[in-house]
């Protein structure tokens, strides 16, 4: 275990965009006991400064891996891709266009007597996309070269807005009850 | 993180809200996005025969700083003409609304979008 490493092989997972979920909890849970802070508590300062890094670094990990979009942006920062920060970038207009009419149709949902049904079914079209962005991201980083991980990145900022949309639909359900 | 009274003011009463159509020659729309955090901005102007813009609108579904500095472009573009309106910096937006350097950005996404509807209008212009 070497923070040093990256989140991948820090917990033993092959560096793909394809993870297996259980596995990285069952990794994560083991190195969470290795790292209990009780098991340091006999040691030097030195040694539990370093157990508190290691487990920061578990979680972030952790957290980075767990979800499509951070797995993504994670495995792009690796190839030297940042998407992460990036504030102004061109975008398709077609895209801005149906992006402004998703954000729209919510709006009207959201004023509707009874928005359940059309919430469910908004939410479905939601995440209908947002699998189909996934499968292109993962076609194009298996490609790997230049031009496919440009096209990558491309996606990717895509998905940002979409799993932006999906936080603002789940806003609007936890509104509801 | 606190808002300034000026964001929170345009905020809560934003001005200018709304949607022109597009289809009209006399409209720019400029439509910009920032992927790190979601945000979509529309802005839009209408503009008289002698180049001045006599009217704007804007949505954004962003955060409170998108908002407010789409806002006030919309103000401030009023009675310009395009090449004025085109050299809006950002940073007038951010000196401003006295945005906090996290939300810098918020003001490059409204300068980029009057560029993008000043762009938008003069190309309709020239077919």
């Amino acid at each position: 275990m070497d923070i040093q490493q990256n989140y991948f092989a820090f917990l033993g997972l092959p560096e793909s965009y394809d993870v297996d979920l259980k596995a990285l909890a069952a990794r994560s849970h083991e190195l969470q006991k290795t790292l209990h802070p009780d098991r340091f508590a006999h040691l030097s300062e030195r040694e539990k400064r370093l157990s508190v890094q290691y487990t920061a670094y578990l979680n972030e990990a952790v957290a980075t891996l767990k979800f499509p979009l951070g797995r993504a942006q994670y495995l792009l920062h690796l190839q030297g891709i940042d998407t992460i920060s990036e504030a102004s970038v061109q975008l398709e207009p077609a895209f801005l266009f149906e992006q402004m009419a998703l954000r729209d149709d919510l709006e009207d949902i959201k004023v509707m007597s009874s928005p359940e049904a059309a919430l469910d079914k908004f939410m479905d079209g939601v995440a209908q996309q947002l699998s189909e962005y996934q499968r292109t991201f993962a076609e194009c980083y298996a490609v790997g070269d230049s031009e496919s991980l440009e096209r990558a990145a491309a996606v990717v900022r895509k998905m940002q807005f979409m799993v932006k949309l999906q936080k603002e639909i789940e806003l609007v359900e936890s509104e509801l009850d | 993180m606190a808002y300034s009274e000026e964001v929170l003011e345009h905020y809560e009463n934003p001005r200018n809200v709304g949607k022109m159509d597009d289809s009209d020659s006399h409209v720019g729309t400029g439509m910009v996005g920032a992927p790190a955090c979601g945000d979509v901005m529309r802005l839009q102007i209408k503009v008289n025969d002698e180049g001045v813009i006599e009217d704007a609108k804007f949505k954004t579904y962003g955060c409170g700083s998108a908002i407010a500095s789409s806002s006030l472009v919309t103000e401030w573009v009023k009675g310009m003409t395009l090449e004025q309106a085109a050299e809006l910096k950002n940073t007038q937006i951010a000196d401003q609304l006295a945005l906090p350097p996290v939300k810098i950005h918020c003001s490059v996404l409204a300068e980029d979008a009057i560029k993008a509807a000043v762009e938008d209008y003069k190309k309709k212009q020239s077919v």
